[in-house]
């Protein structure tokens, strides 16, 4: 029995350890907002917070989580106000938004940790995280609007 | 921004033990009637418009939203004739359903097909609102206007809400199509404004539904280990060691593909298990022996020389003006290059996923889909039920880029839930993906200019060859078909009086596909990128050449080609192929590039332009190259001019967008041996990342009332020929082949 906390609730998997966190959060706990997009740690798809930093939970077994805490898109804010996704709404950041939760968790991530990064610290920080449709240019706009406005919250 | 779309409705549809994960703003069109809620309440004076007695307007979209905005720009056509008030609208996603006519979203055609359409739909509801009103008041209708979901009476100053209008307006008869008055274009509210999309608020959350998303109440988990050669089968398979996989629950064989490949799904073994991951895990445990069948030996190596090879000679001739040969004979110099591209994959973020379970004689099926009706019309004659029997429903797609247009991944799901009698979804690994695409092809080209003592370019001899789309539909094709010719090649727009463009064959060996903007990618990276070479060989500066060579502002005549031209299925008089536009926007893009401002070393600029599905479009990219040969797009450019459009930020976002999905068809490539495809995800099918793209990303959509034309694909095209000529200014080294690769390594 693995015990973690998910979003701020204790929560308990019995299941084959192996499994990757993804397929427990979609599959099991019906949180479908993190997205399976390659299984191998490639496009940052399934970004999602573990101790308050960005990981990939595609390639994070269960067995990692005894006693950690995670968030995932779900439990980032309580009504979608974080300020990155406050930003990414007046940026108009997503086309078709699937890349979009692990896009910001990514960044929610870097502004804890880099409060004010430049442009450079942005592009290292996001590269891992792909988006097809192309909405890099407003991604970074929406990360520099929201560091801004204290999107280290 | 939208009516309420509340979490509350969402969280009430989780509660319920039956229910499906859906998500609010994807309920489908019947839902539109709430269990107990008499239908009559509500006024619908057509498929697409549906008013609720409280005043909400549910506004029917019957494409699919893969993130062109098209949900919003539906909406907002049809809220501005209706002369709705943004605020009360709310969009519903439909369902797959012959009465909306064609639901195909692919071409970039959904507004320019359908704007007349959907404002008629609109104005249909406003003039019978405004009837309902004027009978009310016992007034004339001509005195009565709808304004912002009221309609008012000038004279008296009497104001009624469309909410309190509903049951009267529901008794009246629908007015005659032809004789609606629409709105003056300065009327226009929505029609054209920057509308935020209504879908960005559930997208931040992480709340819509995407087909990988769906949840099934009792739902199982399949993956699908396919025949890794297009046309081969198990011959023989041992599922034990799967089956002892916990959680794997059933291991199922599905039908061999056989004839065209058309939109049937390839076959393979089929896990089942109670999660993805248990599946995943079973699939890995499949003993399977694969017969390979005819395409085991496709190489496609080999294939490109053959290819290559194929356009040093002639071609089926489909265009063909003045006297080339003699021309090319009598000219001062003869400029010969020839260019390649290699496979693509549409690698959406989203792997193709589908849910489905039996219903009644048929099925129900929950998907990513850019068609909903190709899966109706596919499915009988592989599942063996009625077309009328497949009821599919559309969940927001993680991309699509003409991959999910296909109905196999779909189709999948239905057959394997009525297999095994009960709900399944069928979830695509990104291997999955890219081992069983529908392949943009790949393409030879080979372009031969002669030139006369002036420096004019006289004689153009271009052929290029390429295994079609065709080829998916019928094996034995060994030539694209017409709608793929006319795709950036016949429609050539240099001013040239020698002209001749031939296609010689090519068979398929793997499923060709649509990939945005198609054809016009290779067409326009040959074409383009020999325009840049001529200018150099020339001395010329490469932007005034390209406008030389475009000529003078005329329509293109292409009266006289081999099979008609298709013009992406509309008339020549509403959208000629028109070189003054094409000028126009190259010169908007140089103009907010600064194109002749000094550089400093390593740095160039690079300019392309070309028209597509009825769009001009200019790129002008700056790209800084280090000395180790790393590529780095410093700005983009674009000038779009797209007629009228819908939504102004949409269109710039498709642009910006667009351009960056074109520098990804210079990264990646698919290649095959022995038939199987070499690469299997991210790491090596290469696609545009954040650093690989620039800060500085400008648009400019010129204003215009002319017809709508496409905006999806229009700007991806000359991407990839604008960064590749880029290239050559900052470097001296030109690309002629892509993707890129090592070609910049030292």
């Amino acid at each position: 029995m693995i015990e973690f906390n998910l979003n701020g609730a204790s929560t308990q998997f019995d299941g084959a350890t192996d499994t990757p966190l993804l397929w427990l959060l979609r599959d099991e706990l019906g949180l479908t907002g993190t997205k399976f997009g390659c299984g191998m740690a490639q496009c940052g798809a399934c970004t999602v917070h573990l101790n308050g930093t960005a990981i990939r939970s595609c390639v994070t077994p269960v067995s990692a989580l005894q006693g950690q805490e995670i968030t995932t898109i779900e439990g980032l804010s309580e009504n979608g106000d974080h300020p990155v996704q406050e930003a990414w709404m007046e940026c108009n950041v997503p086309q078709c938004g699937y890349c979009q939760p692990g896009q910001i968790m990514q960044a929610a991530a870097l502004l804890k940790s880099n409060p004010n990064p430049s442009d450079q610290d942005i592009e290292s920080a996001m590269n891992g995280n792909i988006c097809r449709c192309g909405t890099y240019p407003r991604i970074r706009k929406a990360i520099a609007a929201a560091a801004e406005k204290g999107g280290a919250k | 921004m939208i009516a309420e779309q509340s979490r509350r409705d969402f969280i009430e549809n989780l509660g319920k033990g039956g229910a499906f994960l859906l998500g609010f703003s994807f309920l489908p069109a019947r839902s539109l009637a709430k269990a107990g809620e008499e239908v009559a309440a509500s006024f619908e004076p057509n498929v697409f418009v549906s008013i609720e007695p409280s005043g909400k307007v549910n506004i029917v979209c019957h494409f699919s939203e893969m993130g062109q905005r098209v949900r919003t720009s539906v909406g907002q056509v049809i809220a501005d004739e209706l002369e709705a008030d943004w605020k009360h609208v709310n969009v519903v996603q439909a369902m797959g359903d012959e009465k909306y006519g064609s639901q195909n979203t692919d071409g970039s055609r959904s507004i320019r097909n359908n704007l007349p359409r959907l404002r008629k739909a609109g104005a249909t509801g406003r003039v019978m609102l405004e009837q309902a009103a004027a009978n009310r008041w016992g007034v004339d209708v001509s005195e009565c206007k709808a304004e912002l979901s009221e309609v008012v009476h000038a004279k008296s100053g009497k104001k009624i809400g469309f909410g309190a209008l509903v049951a009267d307006a529901a008794k009246l008869e629908v007015p005659d199509q032809d004789s609606l008055k629409l709105k003056d274009r300065k009327d226009w509210r929505y029609i054209g404004k920057a509308v935020d999309s209504v879908d960005d608020a559930g997208v931040v959350q992480g709340t819509n539904v995407f087909g990988q998303d769906i949840r099934l109440d009792g739902m199982k988990y399949a993956v699908i280990a396919r025949p890794p050669v297009v046309f081969g089968k198990a011959s023989s398979f041992d599922a034990s060691k799967a089956l002892a996989v916990a959680g794997v629950e059933r291991v199922e064989e599905l039908p061999v593909l056989e004839g065209n490949a058309g939109m049937k799904p390839v076959g393979g073994i089929a896990v089942i298990a109670e999660n993805t991951w248990s599946a995943i895990k079973g699939r890995r445990a499949l003993e399977i022996e694969w017969e390979d069948g005819a395409n085991a030996t496709y190489d496609s190596e080999v294939y490109r020389k053959e290819l290559e090879e194929a356009v040093k000679g002639p071609g089926d001739v489909l265009r063909s003006e003045g006297d080339v040969d003699a021309a090319l004979a009598s000219s001062e110099k003869r400029v010969v290059r020839d260019y390649y591209m290699a496979h693509l994959a549409h690698a959406t973020m989203e792997p193709p996923a589908a849910a489905a379970t039996p219903r009644g004689e048929g099925v129900e099926i929950w998907t990513s889909t850019q068609n909903p009706q190709a899966i109706q019309q596919n499915g009988p004659g592989y599942l063996g039920v009625k077309q009328e029997d497949i009821v599919v429903n559309v969940a927001f797609l993680g991309g699509g880029f003409g991959r999910k247009s296909k109905a196999d991944f779909a189709l999948e799901a239905a057959w394997l839930a009525k297999k095994i009698d009960g709900p399944v979804k069928v979830v695509w690994t990104r291997e999955d993906d890219i081992r069983h695409c529908y392949y943009h092809s790949c393409n030879a080209q080979r372009f031969e200019a002669g030139i006369d003592k002036e420096g004019k370019v006289t004689a153009l001899l271009a052929r290029s060859a390429y295994p079609g789309i065709s080829s998916t539909f019928n094996s034995a094709a060994e030539n694209p078909g017409s709608f793929e010719l006319d795709l950036g090649f016949k429609d050539n727009a240099f001013y040239v009086p020698h002209m001749r463009l031939e296609n010689p064959k090519a068979k398929g060996h793997v499923r060709i596909g649509w990939l945005r903007s198609v054809c016009n990618i290779f067409h326009a990276f040959g074409a383009q990128t020999f325009a840049d070479e001529l200018a150099a060989e020339l001395g010329r500066d490469p932007k005034d050449f390209l406008l030389e060579l475009i000529g003078p502002d005329r329509d293109i005549d292409l009266t006289q080609t081999k099979n008609p031209y298709g013009n992406y299925g509309d008339t020549i008089e509403r959208h000629p192929v028109n070189t003054g536009r094409l000028s126009h926007v190259t010169r908007e893009a140089a103009k907010m590039a600064g194109w002749g401002r000094k550089l400093p070393k390593r740095r160039g600029l690079g300019v392309a332009a070309h028209r597509s599905f009825l769009t001009y479009v200019a790129t002008v990219m700056e790209v800084e190259v280090s000395e180790s040969g790393n590529v780095k797009v410093v700005g983009i450019w674009t000038a779009a001019d797209a007629g009228t459009i819908v939504n102004l930020d949409a269109v710039n976002a498709q642009c910006e967008g667009g351009a960056i999905f074109g520098i990804s068809c210079a990264l990646g490539e698919i290649t095959a041996k022995a038939g199987r495809i070499q690469q299997s995800n991210y790491h090596d099918y290469l696609v545009a990342r954040m650093a690989e793209t620039p800060i500085t990303s400008e648009v400019k959509v010129i204003e215009s009332d002319a017809y709508p034309a496409g905006v999806g694909e229009p700007a991806t095209p000359p991407a990839a020929p604008a960064f590749c000529n880029a290239i050559f200014a900052a470097t001296g080294k030109r690309i002629r082949s892509l993707p890129i690769g090592n070609q910049l390594r030292a």
